[in-house]
């Protein structure tokens, strides 16, 4: 118990992942907190990429790591510009009003 | 030892509890404030773990970007949070059995991991003794030469976000006063002076 190992590392980060799925059906109206929960999802994907990095010996993952991170910050800079056009065109951004395309 | 583990014990829980926060707080504000602590303590634990590196960089790039950008749309956009929290209830069964069902099996997976003991032949680029070198110094010395093409395909990534992003946000404001500098150049003097003579005491 007072010996972190990995399996420590990937439990915590196995929760914070769940608690992103879980973001995603809970606040199924808000596509922002919708794009929070992502991130949350991804930075389990960190945790997880440097903990075996880390407990492997392995450099690899860490580079892995931060691949993740840019490709997270460039997915919430067009996210967020996305919701900002939405929501100057329509004044709102409740996800069950996107259906323009009826799909 | 004991330090360590209760630091981890500390820094996990903060960071469990923030994700809670983020996904439940009925203000969306607050939820932004709450991803950024959760943001600040898996720094934490990457500086525990020693990545230290990764720590900082996601220091600065989440907390000092990403989460400020949330924080700039939330507060920018004017909508009745409160009516768009209807309905939390109601997905409540069908996410929280997902949630449990999902959390069982990665526990599952991840609480008994074990490394097979040939892996240690198997490593891409060996982590370096931290004594010799720095996890920074150890991680340039791969990502400039082993991934540049992964390093310049990121660079690439960013810049097209960034232009993506500022191609649909902008707006043309039309009616604005403008510069317009081949106006200016084609002015000649006889199309906007003219001489005069006046005589003393008349006026013009």
């Amino acid at each position: 118990m007072l010996e972190i190992g990995l399996s420590h590392y990937l439990s915590v980060a196995a929760i914070l992942f769940t608690l992103g799925i879980f973001g995603i059906f809970l606040n199924r109206k808000n596509v922002i907190i919708i794009l929070m929960s992502i991130e949350l999802i991804l930075l389990a994907v960190n945790i997880n990429l440097v903990s075996f990095s880390v407990f492997l010996h392995d450099l690899a993952g860490q580079v892995f790591a931060m691949l993740v991170l840019t490709v997270a910050a460039a997915e919430a800079a067009i996210g967020l510009a996305i919701i900002v056009v939405y929501f100057r065109n329509r004044g709102t951004i409740a996800v069950e009003d996107i259906n323009l395309m009826k799909g | 030892m004991i330090v360590q583990a209760l630091v981890f014990y500390l820094f996990s829980a903060v960071a469990v509890g923030a994700a809670v926060m983020v996904i439940s707080a009925r203000n969306p504000v607050h939820s932004v404030l709450f991803l950024i602590l959760a943001f600040f303590n898996a720094a934490g634990l990457f500086v525990l773990i020693g990545a230290e590196f990764i720590a900082m960089i996601l220091v600065v790039v989440y907390v000092g970007a990403v989460a400020v950008l949330f924080l700039f749309v939330v507060m920018m956009l004017d909508i009745g949070f409160v009516e768009m929290r209807q309905g939390f209830l109601q997905y409540l069964p069908i996410g929280g059995f997902v949630g449990i069902v999902l959390l069982v099996e990665l526990l599952a997976i991840t609480g008994g991991w074990l490394s097979a003991p040939q892996i240690s032949g198997s490593r891409a680029f060996p982590t370096p003794s931290p004594d010799q070198i720095t996890n920074t110094d150890a991680l340039g010395r791969i990502l400039y030469t082993d991934y540049i093409y992964l390093f310049q395909g990121a660079g690439m990534v960013l810049l097209v976000a960034m232009v993506g992003a500022i191609v649909l946000t902008l707006r043309a404001r039309t009616g604005g006063r403008k510069q317009r500098v081949s106006d200016q150049i084609d002015r000649r003097r006889e199309d906007t002076i003219q001489i005069r003579k006046i005589q003393p005491g008349s006026g013009v």
